[in-house]
């Protein structure tokens, strides 16, 4: 069996989530190759093998510069066609999504996506995935010869095998009609630890009052190290900016520690934090639903606790 | 502007999921059926482009004849007519083709959906939509105003937004601030009474996956409560219980 991975990059590393779609598919067992798109440092494309793949194709073709989804999608077809590849592994991401999308019909695959598990192969080719927004899985069956699973984040444990993967490029052949879309700028935060990836959350709610209080949710998160969130409401009213925003209609996070503040636990927003490993509530309402949800509770005031609990946390460091 | 607008039919964001025969089926019990949010922001923003630069605005539902009141729904806040496709969705892939087939010689400048649905929260059928009928298909799309024969879109990616230039036709995945969500007003239901809704068989049975079995999460144990006085005291459980720092 032969299993290729789209790997993405962000700011000229291969990120998280692609490292974990290529321990996926090493651990479903077969010949990896991963292929990277665009402008990415061949040393990163080689610790690839550090994870399983055993080669690594590289599309560096200039138009492919900036992650648009027809060329990329034709990209990826032709490289599961010319390695002779029946499934594809990548991570459900905004990239990843679209793309996974259209090389499924190109390629005549059966696709399914939020996929939580590695695969059932005893009867069948089955897995398990993500549905009612965490609130329930479905194990389902992929009918057709090719396959396509979009994984979700953690549906696998990452595990290094100290190899190193050969790097080759890949010249797909490329219609400039693929091109009509274009991108016209991106507005991105850098350096920040991005809400969709982040092993660490810290979330605030309509409870910290403005946007002016904000400083006392970033001051826990600098110290943790862990991205920042906000309920729906915060974001409606602009205190923070629209992809903070955790919940059904929001990020979906799965994190291994989830700190909710000033959030009273609505069933909208538990909907975007309910595969996270570990979850804190920090509520001056004993009250709040979302304590039913938590592992760890505080009743307290948010300005008076927050601030205690960075302290705590930077006294424990030392 | 020609619009189509996907709708699906799905359980309110607020309802208890549970399953019957044997983990093989929704339980329905005391369940209320809405437009998916996301739909309803894809429809909302039809509505508004509509009442720009006039047009005409059709709503498009894979579904089985109980999702007719839902389709009814999308018809009062500003449909002008609909089209039900008798079928279970049961796969993204089977419901693309269902759609792409309606869609195909219907001259449709763009054709709108959720960014996914909120039941399979799939994700998946606008891509295959575009794919299927050659036509670019950006989501989630945060923005969309039409310029000419171009859409100018803003769609959310990791940690911020991308702004596109797309020709029509287009699919596009809808997410709020898009549009505000419309509430149905009496005249609205009145009119959507006598609107068409015309029925039509599926084409073909393709489908990609086929549904094995539900499952509910395990249920989480109860709450340990620490004293706000005492933050140490978390900050040493998190450390050595849960193992999270
Ligand atoms: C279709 C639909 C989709 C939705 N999608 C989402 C979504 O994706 N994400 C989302 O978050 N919401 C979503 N919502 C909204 C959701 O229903 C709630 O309204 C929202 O989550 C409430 O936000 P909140 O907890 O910040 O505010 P509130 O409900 O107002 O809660 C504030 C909390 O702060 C506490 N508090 C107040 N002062 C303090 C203090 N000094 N210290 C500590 N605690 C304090 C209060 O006790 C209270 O529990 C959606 C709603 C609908 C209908
Ligand atoms: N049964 C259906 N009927 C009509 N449109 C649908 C159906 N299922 C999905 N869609 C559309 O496709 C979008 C994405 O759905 P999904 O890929 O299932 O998450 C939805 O928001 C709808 O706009």
């Amino acid at each position: 069996m032969s299993i290729l991975v789209f790997v993405e990059s962000a700011e000229g590393s291969i990120k998280k989530t692609s490292i974990e779609a290529v321990a996926y598919a090493a651990a479903m067992g077969g010949d990896v190759t991963a292929i990277a798109i665009g402008n990415i440092d061949s040393s990163e494309l080689e610790s690839l093998g550090n994870y399983g793949a055993g080669k690594v194709l590289h599309a560096n073709d200039e138009r492919l510069s900036n992650g648009l989804i027809q060329p990329y999608a034709n990209v990826i077809a032709q490289a599961m066609q010319s390695e002779g590849a029946n499934t594809l592994i990548l991570a459900n991401t905004s990239l990843g999504a679209p793309v996974a999308a259209r090389v499924s019909i190109k390629m005549d695959a059966s696709l399914v996506s939020n996929v939580v598990e590695l695969p059932d192969t005893s009867a069948g080719f089955s897995v398990k995935r993500s549905i009612y927004t965490g609130k329930a899985f479905a194990a389902v069956e992929l009918t057709k010869t090719n396959k396509i699973l979009a994984l979700k984040k953690n549906a696998v444990e990452v595990k290094e095998t100290g190899g190193s993967a050969a790097v080759e490029t890949f010249a797909a052949d490329l219609d400039d009609s693929l091109f009509q879309t274009k991108i016209t700028s991106t507005d991105k935060a850098t350096g920040d630890i991005l809400l969709p990836e982040a092993e660490l959350v810290v979330s605030g709610g309509r409870g910290l009052k403005g946007p002016e209080h904000w400083s006392i949710i970033e001051e826990l998160a600098k110290e943790l190290g862990a991205a920042t969130g906000c309920s729906k409401p915060v974001s409606d009213m602009d205190w923070r900016p629209h992809h903070e925003h955790v919940g059904q209609t929001g990020v979906k996070v799965s994190p291994n520690l989830y700190i909710a503040v000033g959030i009273s636990g609505a069933i909208q927003h538990l909907a975007g934090v309910n595969s996270s490993k570990v979850i804190v509530v920090i509520n001056k309402d004993g009250e709040a639903p979302f304590f039913k949800a938590a592992d760890y509770g505080i009743i307290g005031d948010a300005f008076d606790v927050v601030p205690k609990l960075t302290e705590a946390i930077r006294a424990a460091k030392s | 502007m020609k619009i189509l607008v996907c709708i699906t039919h799905v359980p309110d964001t607020t309802s208890k999921i549970a399953f019957t025969d044997g983990d093989t089926k929704f339980d329905k019990t005391g369940v209320q059926f809405i437009i998916g949010p996301y739909d309803d922001y894809a429809l909302a923003r039809a509505v508004e482009i509509k009442e720009q630069s006039g047009g005409s605005i059709t709503v498009l539902n894979v579904g089985e004849a109980d999702t007719e009141p839902t389709i009814r729904k999308a018809l009062a806040i500003g449909a002008d007519d609909a089209i039900r496709v008798n079928a279970e969705p049961t796969d993204s892939l089977f419901v693309a083709k269902q759609i792409a087939n309606v869609a195909k010689d219907g001259g449709y400048d763009m054709i709108l959906m959720g960014r996914e649905s909120i039941d399979f929260n799939g994700g998946m059928v606008h891509g295959m939509v575009g794919e299927l009928l050659g036509m670019p298909a950006i989501s989630p799309v945060m923005k969309l105003d039409i310029e000419g024969d171009t859409a100018k879109l803003a769609r959310e990616i990791e940690g911020g937004k991308e702004y596109l230039d797309v020709k029509m036709p287009f699919v596009a995945g809808c997410q709020e601030p898009i549009a505000e969500w419309k509430i149905p007003n009496m005249r609205g239901i009145m009119s959507a009474r006598t609107k068409p809704l015309n029925v039509v068989e599926p084409a073909g049975d393709e489908a990609g996956a086929t549904l094995k079995q539900f499952e509910l999460p395990q249920a989480k144990g109860s709450v340990k409560m620490i004293d706000a006085d005492n933050v140490g005291e978390l900050v040493s459980l998190l450390k050595n219980e849960a193992k999270v720092l």
